[in-house]
């Protein structure tokens, strides 16, 4: 998986550089490309967030989402929002 | 390099969170390995997270893979602002990561390219070490979800789409792949909702921008 990984960030990256050399893909391509991380990271949130195994389910983790999303938006750096997750989730495990 | 450092230090604690995760499920050495070769955390999160979740070692991959796309496009945008010989486009084809992409954005289209180097140093030590430290740390933690620490993939997914998502497209595109991988979810093994979930980004480059 690893060296898989680390394969393919490799051609991603050097793609352009090297093979293309400022000549441009296909507008349609490069539309898709540039949306491919944030459908993917939506994605990723949602599993991570209501995720267990097959099913769904609402726990203490969602909390901690929330709290993160809050502190995102009123600006606090990205390290803080994340500990502030798993701070919430570890104290609303501990008192519920 | 000076320019990289702050990116550096939130890299480096992003790392010690990825070591921390990977350790139970990777043991100590290949999240090290990982880091070294691989220099993504989106990518490392992405397909560690869905290991962790029980998803295939294809999937993971596939995961990781489709989050570096954005590479491409970086890497497009940058080609013009490169000269010289094959090697030197390609070392600096691969110092490209998010931040020194952005940070050495001149504005004007172009880029500048060893600005772009020397913000990516400082990132590239604090992801090694941070990931290093990470796993050394991480066994002595105890129960993970005791200290909520399973709330720190689905957080540090939101922070880079709190980033990422800027524009209609991208938060349709994100509020699509989002809604696939919560229908799908009950109805696939693990893993791969998630890449299903990369078509809502084909449906949303149908949009006008």
């Amino acid at each position: 998986m690893i060296i898989a990984l680390a394969l393919a960030t490799a051609v991603l990256k050097l793609i352009g550089p090297l093979l293309l050399g400022g000549r441009p893909l296909p507008s349609g391509a490069v539309a898709v490309i540039g949306l491919m991380a944030s459908a993917l990271l939506a994605a990723l949130v949602v599993v991570e967030t209501f995720g267990k195994g097959r099913s769904l389910t609402l726990d203490a983790r969602a909390l901690g989402v929330v709290v993160a999303a809050v502190a995102l938006s009123r600006r606090a750096p990205p390290i803080a929002a994340v500990v502030a997750a798993a701070a919430v989730t570890a104290l609303a495990r501990a008192v519920l | 390099m000076r320019r990289g450092i702050p990116f550096g230090l939130a890299v480096f604690a992003t790392a010690i969170s990825f070591g921390v995760l990977a350790r139970p499920v990777m043991g100590v050495v290949a999240p090290i390995v990982m880091s070294i070769v691989v220099f993504s955390g989106a990518a490392q999160l992405g397909s560690l997270a869905i290991l962790t979740a029980g998803g295939g070692i294809g999937a993971a991959i596939a995961a990781g893979v489709l989050l570096n796309a954005r590479y491409l496009a970086m890497g497009l945008a940058l080609a013009p602002s490169l000269s010289g010989r094959v090697v030197s486009r390609a070392a600096f084809g691969m110092a490209t990561v998010d931040a020194s992409w952005a940070a050495a954005s001149t504005g004007d289209g172009r880029f500048d390219p060893w600005y772009m180097v020397g913000v990516t140093v400082p990132q590239y030590v604090g992801w090694v070490v941070g990931t290093v430290i990470g796993v050394l740390v991480g066994s002595s933690l105890g129960n993970p979800s005791t200290l909520g620490l399973d709330a720190l993939f689905p957080a540090f997914f939101v922070a880079l789409l709190y980033e990422e998502a800027r524009g209609r497209r991208k938060v349709v595109a994100a509020g699509g792949g989002a809604g696939i991988a919560l229908v799908l979810t009950p109805f696939m093994p693990p893993g791969l909702p998630i890449l299903v979930a990369s078509l809502a980004a084909v449906v949303a480059s149908r949009m006008r921008p």
